[in-house]
């Protein structure tokens, strides 16, 4: 088995808009080694989530291709029934929405017994057990109790720690964390953070978590990378992404954020929004339109990942001049934002 | 002087259950809460899911039945038995989630016009003149007059969702978690004009949300809500300076930090003030299990601590 436990190459995912198909995911390659927690940030819209589908081949309208390999074995070119073997097993993902990531029907004992089952060989007394015991371990207060609840019943934080507990039922090696704790407070967060930590120590597992939330990052990530408009426009160690940001939108990200330096005054905005699929120009930087006020001639045509520093890569040459937008032009940038983004 | 006055509020919901579907229990959401907000500030209202933030906005706005307490607004008494004062003009609610707080089957300019309606007679000109004036305000362009909320990004109906609240001109604003569902690059935005807003209008806001970070951004005062009492209450620099309950100090330790370097600081940090936690945090409540009154530390900072005094 090679070092890398997961290995993407050239993901490109589109979705049929009127007809015709946008890449939602533009050639998109990264790895994930045994232990080691990859995050994936960007604004809504920019594909974070519709990476996390196509690698778990949950897409069923997209044209997907690229190749995907887990432990070695090619997961992009196989069929429903082996990669039921690996889905849930080996492969686990954290859905976002614990709304819809739960069966209305069954309580919730079952949802984690049904996984328990297909993929493990313990009794069902054992199961139930263990499904209690897992409850248990996310953080949940009278887990005996909420086992024989319906989700209707529970608050939604409480749910998304079901969905957290039907994920790591079966001890995945690869955990995919499409953001896990976005709806949680910060005490229950803590505390998932800490259980994902716990079962890499335990099984070496790898995690792409997926967050928007960069003080997350900061703590769990290994290396970061950052996408933008279906594209991975820098990645890098955690440690270099947060003290030598490169990419504009990198850095915009970064700085938007309430901060201690900030009280008081006026938080930096991002002007614009991310193009809409059909409505993208896919020569050029796409994080162009949002910085207006930079010169044409600092981006590139067809702007590459380049390594700019030991696994540091940037896209598009625009991030060596770039300087955050000045202050005056603030609330104006903020007024065409709203009429640009509102096409 | 202070707009809003609550004084010793309790929401309690019953339980019924058994044959006869008879009141067993209560769910005790608000249990003797006291808060004052001055004019023209802003108050964070944080605690965990559970803690009665929520319910609390909702007795203030008269949504929720009220068991006991009194909740005063501008010196008119709003509990008072066999009187309804309508303050609903005075008083006005930002809601959570902007995807699901605006009827999909509505245009914008009738989302907004809704409430001037109710309250005052215009005529069409009028009405226009009013919304678009509004629509300009939350910094959104005119041509959104007769669009529907799913032509909107997240960010945009919740400037939606405030140029409702803010059409009949109100005093004091109920915000109830209003960023949590948006992302950092919008939630900046809508943090920015809601303070443009406050500052403008000189607006009273009560802002209830779970992010520390956002509320030490926005509000003046922050109180920490736990099961229906508050645990802390004072200054912003108070809160964050100067924590004394445990409970406080733990939701602070908390907060993720995106300085990298002090990571392991943290986590450490976090470990301790956890131990801490769960060791002593009973220690800090009385024998049925409720926070301790308040007890002022200093001229602005008040804390629920055992014994003394």
């Amino acid at each position: 088995m090679s070092e890398k436990l997961l290995e993407v190459n050239s993901l490109t995912t589109s979705f049929k808009i009127k007809g015709e198909y946008f890449p939602a995911v533009d050639d998109v390659s990264f790895s994930i080694k045994p232990n080691e927690v990859l995050a994936l940030v960007g604004e809504s819209g920019s594909g974070k989530s519709a990476t996390a589908f196509s690698l778990m081949g949950l897409h069923t309208n997209a044209r997907i291709k690229g190749e995907v390999l887990f432990q070695d074995r090619k997961i992009s070119e196989m069929g429903a029934s082996r990669m039921n073997k690996i889905r849930g097993g080996d492969m686990a993902m954290i859905f976002q929405d614990p709304m819809t990531a739960l069966n209305p029907l069954m309580k919730v004992k079952l949802q984690i017994m049904e996984t328990l089952k297909i993929h493990g060989s313990r009794s069902k007394q054992e199961r139930q057990a263990y499904a209690i015991e897992l409850l248990d371990r996310v953080g949940i207060p009278r887990p005996d109790r909420v086992a024989e609840a319906f989700p209707h019943e529970l608050s939604g934080g409480m749910r998304q720690r079901v969905v957290i507990a039907v994920a790591i039922a079966n001890r995945p090696k690869l955990l995919i964390a499409d953001e896990p704790t976005t709806a949680l407070d910060v005490t229950i967060q803590a505390q998932i953070l800490d259980l994902i930590r716990e079962l890499q120590d335990d099984l070496g597992s790898g995690v792409l978590l997926i967050t928007h939330d960069l003080g997350v990052v900061a703590e769990m990530a290994d290396r970061v990378a950052v996408m933008y408009a279906g594209e991975i426009v820098e990645i890098a160690p955690a440690r270099e992404l947060f003290k030598n940001p490169q990419h504009p939108y990198t850095r915009s990200l970064l700085n938007s954020l309430p901060s201690e330096e900030m009280l008081g005054s006026r938080l930096h905005v991002i002007q614009g929004v991310v193009p809409a699929l059909n409505r993208m120009d896919r020569t050029g930087c796409r994080f162009a339109p949002r910085i207006p006020w930079m010169d044409a001639s600092a981006h590139e045509d067809n702007p590459q990942l380049r390594e700019i520093a030991d696994q540091h890569f940037v896209r598009c040459t625009c991030y060596k001049s770039f300087e955050l937008k000045p202050d005056e032009a603030d609330i104006e940038a903020e007024q065409m934002n709203v009429e640009g983004g509102n096409g | 002087m202070n707009l809003l006055e609550i004084k010793d509020l309790k929401v309690h919901f019953p339980i019924k259950g058994g044959f006869f579907n008879t009141v067993k229990d209560y769910v005790k959401a608000v249990d003797g809460l006291s808060i004052d907000i001055p004019q023209g500030t802003a108050y964070g209202l944080v605690g965990e899911s559970g803690s009665g933030k929520t319910t609390t906005g909702k007795a203030i706005m008269g949504l929720n039945h009220i068991t006991g307490g009194d909740i005063t607004y501008d010196s008119q008494l709003l509990t008072g038995k066999g009187k309804t004062i309508d303050v609903r003009e005075d008083i006005q609610m930002i809601f959570q989630d902007p995807y699901s707080s605006l009827n999909a089957r509505k245009r914008v300019f009738d989302i907004i016009a809704e409430p001037i309606r109710n309250y005052h007679k215009r005529t069409k000109k009028e009405l226009l003149d009013e919304v678009l004036g509004l629509l300009g305000r939350v910094g959104l362009p005119p041509g959104s007059l007769y669009k529907y909320p799913h032509e909107f990004s997240g960010g945009q109906r919740q400037r939606i969702g405030v140029a409702r609240a803010i059409a009949l001109n109100p005093k004091l604003i109920i915000a109830d978690e209003p960023v949590s569902a948006l992302d950092v690059s919008v939630q900046a935005q809508v943090l920015n004009f809601m303070q443009e807003i406050q500052q403008e209008m000189q607006l009273t806001m009560m802002f209830i949300a779970h992010d520390l970070g956002v509320v030490r951004h926005m509000c003046q005062y922050i109180g920490i809500m736990y099961q229906g009492r508050l645990v802390e209450e004072g200054t912003t620099e108070d809160i964050f300076r100067n924590p004394q309950h445990i409970y406080t100090k733990r939701l602070i330790a908390a907060i993720p930090d995106t300085d990298v370097d002090q990571v392991e600081r943290n986590l450490a940090l976090r470990n301790a003030i956890k131990a801490e936690y769960d060791e002593s945090f009973s220690d800090n409540l009385d024998e049925e299990g409720r926070a301790f009154p308040l007890q002022s530390i200093s001229e602005t900072h008040k804390v629920a601590l055992p014994g003394k005094g």
